[in-house]
Parts: structure tokens; sequence; C-alpha cells
């Protein structure tokens, strides 16, 4: 049924792509469960931290990437264990060397715990990027203000938290993702925080373009199957986002003109 | 404010009293809130009361955990450069007045060693040393640090406590990762023993992470040594350090270890009075991570191999494997079954419980159906990551 859905494609930067959910790499308990969970999830976006990455040759023990077919996905390196815009940047630029794409999600997170993104840090590190050539793609605090900054610089996307990573809490943000998503000139990512399908669906009912789901899926009993429901979701909210939900119509229609009297 | 203005004033005593006449109401009301948020709450948890729970709390435990950390454990090797050692710590192989043969390991060696740790997969280690300021200077260690970085991206030390200045030239080195254990959180006890050398210094060893985060440590770690005094209040006082050092040091990440003492050189006696059991560490384990759901747990071979499989699941996120606590000790090692070949180990710190080979220890973790995570830190993220 749900295969009858269609959706608009997402366009990132130079890319389309017909699945509008994407998937991170960490948590699993396997290279294999997550090869299956992608491939399940139908993502064509799938992100990689470049700490567990072999960045300086090949290395059976740093083997995440092999478990990825690059011809299948995109694989966007992200910048996790960075504590500032330098840090970001260099590993960056390695991860480019190293025969990367020149994509990256920026994640700068100087507090270990609750993994939030130093919002300073990020949009210095955006600039450099942008300016390098980079599609800049920022996980940041759902902070319309920043969010519009990092437009400014030229970030291909943004990328706001729903709530903190692994938190499994949902859309905590929700009003200012509202903002965000009203005034956005990018595509808008939610990321972070996403714990259930349903979470998922109400974000793009919300209206946001895309959704980057890892830890719901990684420690699921069956992570392909979850990465399933996750797309399914993902596409029902979507399908309806599309066709207009009566709750999210700008416009009010009464059934009745109100104004009829005036003739 | 430093940790150790806050020690004197916490009514650490009354914890354990609390604790051991906690009710099982109480005990029920914290498991159903699914945290503890205070010390009051944790104390509960490491109840006499919250013993019939244990497998409720190793759930909870075990959920907080794969949401934060995933269904993962990272693996990291100690590598001891020297056991060269000024102080008298009546409990430790290394104490200045055991006659064990004293070796600091030349740097050849050590990178000889590293690329034989490397090879079994590791990509994170642990230079270890006893305090000695002749044998193990700053220079020395920042020395072995640039040695090794490119084989090892993630390097971490555990050795006597520096100043702040120290530890800068030691994280310009390229470490991320700081360790000091306070061995006893019992002013009494820690007096009674560490009776010479410079460890006498309780509140130093005590403000050790905090000099360590001012350095520009990503990650520091604390924990107690049970078996030396009371392990409830032990680890309530450890509870209160990593609380404090979450709101004091918000930059870096909390590591927790949980050791045992082991048989050791010295014949230290324990008292049977402060003997940890395994449900307890257990129990333990599940009350920190109740407490603090995001600070990394880490599990070291002094443990045995059915305990150790056993916490794969229930909170661990850091294990050591193969590991050697004798200085130059892996040269002597049989590379492929990773078995000693020397017959005599006089120069060892403790004597490990869990020799089982890397390899092997991770094939255990990914039938607990987890993933052994060999790299999880890239050398570009040190300043000195072009090199």
């Amino acid at each position: 049924m749900i295969d009858a859905l269609t959706t608009q494609p997402l366009r990132i930067g130079d890319r389309e792509f017909s699945s509008r959910l994407l998937v991170g790499t960490g948590k699993f308990a396997s290279g294999d469960f997550m090869r299956e969970a992608c491939a399940a999830s139908e993502t064509g976006l799938v992100t990689v931290a470049l700490k567990r990455a072999a960045l300086q040759g090949p290395d059976e023990f740093a083997d995440i990437l092999d478990y990825l077919d690059q011809d299948r996905y995109l694989v966007l390196p992200n910048t996790a264990g960075a504590m500032n815009a330098e840090e970001a940047v260099r590993i960056a630029r390695l991860a480019e060397a190293a025969g990367l794409p020149k994509w990256v999600k920026l994640e700068i997170h100087p507090d270990p715990n609750y993994l939030l993104p130093d919002p300073i840090e990020t949009l210095k590190a955006a600039e450099v990027l942008v300016e390098e050539g980079w599609t800049v793609l920022p996980y940041i605090n759902a902070d319309p203000v920043l969010a519009a900054r990092l437009q400014d610089v030229g970030c291909a996307t943004v990328m706001p938290l729903g709530s903190p990573i692994g938190s499994n809490r949902g859309l905590e943000t929700a009003a200012q993702l509202k903002i965000i998503i009203e005034q956005a000139r990018v595509p808008v990512v939610v990321d972070a925080g996403i714990g259930t399908p349903s979470h998922a669906a109400a974000a793009m009912e919300l209206g946001a373009d895309a959704v980057l789901v890892n830890t719901a899926i990684a420690v699921a009993s069956n992570p392909a199957q979850m990465a399933r429901a996750f797309a399914a979701a993902v596409i029902a909210g979507r399908t309806a986002y599309e066709l207009g939900l009566p709750g999210i119509q700008e416009k009010a229609a009464a059934t009745s003109p109100l104004t009829a009297f005036l003739g | 404010m430093r940790f150790s203005d806050v020690l004197p004033t916490l009514p650490l005593d009354a914890l354990v009293q609390q604790s051991h006449d906690t009710s099982e109401q109480t005990v029920q009301r914290v498991l159903a809130q699914g945290r503890a948020t205070n010390l009051t709450e944790f104390a509960a948890l490491l109840s006499p009361a919250a013993q019939p729970y244990l497998e409720q709390m190793a759930a909870a435990s075990m959920q907080l955990t794969q949401k934060y950390f995933g269904k993962t454990i990272r693996m990291f090797a100690p590598l001891y450069l020297s056991n060269e050692c000024i102080n008298i710590c009546t409990y430790c192989g290394f104490s200045r007045n055991n006659p064990i043969p004293r070796i600091t390991t030349p740097m050849d060696q050590v990178v000889d060693e590293t690329r034989k740790l490397a090879r079994k997969g590791f990509r994170a280690l642990l230079l270890v040393a006893g305090e000695h300021p002749k044998y193990v200077s700053n220079g020395y260690v920042a020395d072995v640090i640039r040695e090794l970085l490119p084989i090892m991206p993630n390097i971490g030390i555990e050795l006597g406590p520096l100043e702040t200045d120290a530890y800068r030239s030691i994280v310009d080195a390229g470490a991320e990762n700081l360790i000091c254990y306070q061995e006893s959180y019992h002013p009494e006890t820690y007096a009674g023993l560490h009776p010479a050398g410079p460890k006498k210094k309780f509140n130093f060893r005590l403000e050790t992470p905090e000099r360590g985060y001012d350095a520009g440590f990503r990650r520091v770690g604390i924990g107690p040594l049970f078996g030396l005094y009371n392990w409830r209040y032990e680890a309530i006082a450890t509870a209160a350090h990593g609380l404090h050092l979450l709101r004091h040091c918000w930059k870096s990440q909390l590591s927790i270890a949980l050791p045992r003492m082991r048989p050791a050189a010295g014949g230290w006696t324990p008292n049977p009075e402060f003997h940890m059991y395994d449900r307890d560490l257990v129990q333990a384990i599940a009350a920190f991570r109740l407490l603090l759901p995001h600070a990394a747990i880490s599990m070291s071979t002094r443990e045995h191999p059915t305990l150790r499989n056993g916490l794969v699941r229930l909170g661990v996120t850091h294990m050591s494997a193969g590991s050697c606590t004798e200085p130059g000790g892996y040269s002597s090692y049989d590379e492929e079954a990773w078995v000693q070949t020397k017959t005599a180990q006089e120069g060892e710190q403790f004597h490990i419980s869990d020799s089982r080979a890397p390899h092997v220890v991770a094939d255990m973790i990914r039938q607990q159906g987890y993933e052994p995570v060999w790299k999880d830190h890239d050398i570009s993220f040190t300043p000195t990551g072009s090199r």
C-alpha cells in the first residue's frame, strides 16, 4: 500500500534523492546489521562518523565504510567528536583527501553528554567550508536565527534537532522547528531525538523536508524492519503534508462564505 | 570550586546509613522514574533493599546505555611504561618497598609493543606508569605520546598526578584521556594506605581531573578502588565526584571505572568487611548508569571472564582485553595466541583475571550482539594531527 504513495524528490545541493529518510550508521550491533538497515530504509544518504573510519589508508579494524556501497548511497561524512570549528574543518579536509565526497554534516558538540551543537563554532566552520566549496549540512539546535545565519553563509540544508541525540523524545522543539521551516530557503532535515516512526511522520507533517534517524533504528531488536517502519512513516507524513493537512493550512476557508451578505 | 572543597561538606556517612535503611517502596519509586536524580536516590539503588530488584535495574541500565552508546563496546589496551615508584601504597605491587624487578621500557620497545597491540586491533591505548620523577618525567611521557600517535590515534594516561602546565604539554603532545583513580575517598583510610611519597596528598590527587580538564583533556576518568573501605561509601563519593565534574568540566566526557582489589606483590591482606561481591558490583554499575546515563563506564581485565561477559550488556561501554600489567610485558607475548611466553611476571602491578586474547574477547562481544569498536577517535582531532 505504501508503494502506491509517491512524494516529491528531495533536492540537497546538486543532488536529488527519492527518499526523505537519512540514516545514521553509529550504534549498530554489527556492520551487517547496519548495511541491512540502510538497504531496508531505501535511503539515498547515509552519514558516517569520520572518527570511526579509516582515513589514513585501509584498516580492517576501522572498516565502517566498507559496509556502504558508495554507488548506492551518498556517504555523508560527519564531524562528530569535533569540539570546535578548527577540528571540524581539519577532519572534513582529511575525509576529502581520503576520497570521500566533498559533503559534510557539520557536528560540533563540545558537550559530550547531551551532544548539543555549539552554534558559534558551527557558524565559523560553515563559513570556512562553504568558502572552500563544500556542501555543508549543519546539525544545530532548533534556533531559527542561527538557521537563517547558516543559510546566509550558503549551507545546503539546516538540520535542527527534535530533542537531544539518542533521547528518543521526539519533537520537543516543535514550536521552533515550525519557524525554521516557515523561513527556510534550503531543505530542513530534522535530526536527532526521533525515536518512533510517529515522530518521523509528525516532522514530515510539520513540513520538514527530511528526517535523519539513527539510534531508534540501530538499537531496535530488528534494525532492518524498524528502518522499513521509519521509511513508511516518512512517506506517509510527507504525502499528507504535500496533500495539505486541514490543521496546517495557512488560509481559513469557511464552509459558508462569511461575506456573502455584502452582495 | 574544586571537588576538594565539596567532599568534606558531603554527608557521606549519613548517605551510607540511609542506603542501609532504604525501604523497598523507595527503591520502587526510583525505579519507576527510570533514573536516579540525586545522591539520595543513588544511595537507594545501592541499598540492600534494592538487591531483589537487580534484574530490573540491569534492564534499565542496558536500555539507557544502548540509547546513548548503542550496541557497541569500545576497546582499549593498557601499556605499562614503568613500575618505578616513589610511593608506598600498601596494596599495590609497584609500592616502593616491594622487592620486584624495576623496569622502565625503552622508547623503541614501547613503539614495538604499541605496533604489536595495533596489529591485534587496538586503536586506543592507555599509558600507565608508577610515580617517579626520575624515570617517568613529563617530558618522557610527552615524547612517548608523540612517537605513538601515528600508530594509536587515541592515547590516554594513568600516571601520578601532575600540575596543570605539565598536563598541558601532554595534551599538546596528543593525549586525549586522563585517568586518576582516587583509590579511597575516605580521608582516614587513604592516609593509612599511603604512608609515604607524594601520593600522601589526598586533595592534590582529588583535584587531578579538574587540573586535567583545565589543561584540555577531552575525557577524564575517575574511580575508587573497591576493597579498601566500605564499597557503598566509595560508590556514593565517586558519584558525587562525577556529578561535580559534569557541572564544572562540561566539555570533558566523564568516564568511570569500578575496579576491585586484586592480589599483588607486597602481601596486602584485604579486610573481608569491605569485600565487594559480584552482585554488589553489578548493582553498583546499574546504579551509576541510572544516575549518569552519559558517562562512559570502563571494565578492565582484573575481572573474571564470566563477569565480563555478563557486563557487556549491562552498562559497560569500554573494555580492555589481553592486558599485561608488567612494563615491557607485551614483548614476550606470542602474537598469534596472545599468551605470555615468559614464566614469571614479577614486575606486574597486579595479576589479571581475564587473560583471553583481544580477538577472543571481541568475538565474545559479537556473540552478545554488540560490536567491538576499535577506532573511535581520529588523529586529526589533536592539534598535532597533521604530523
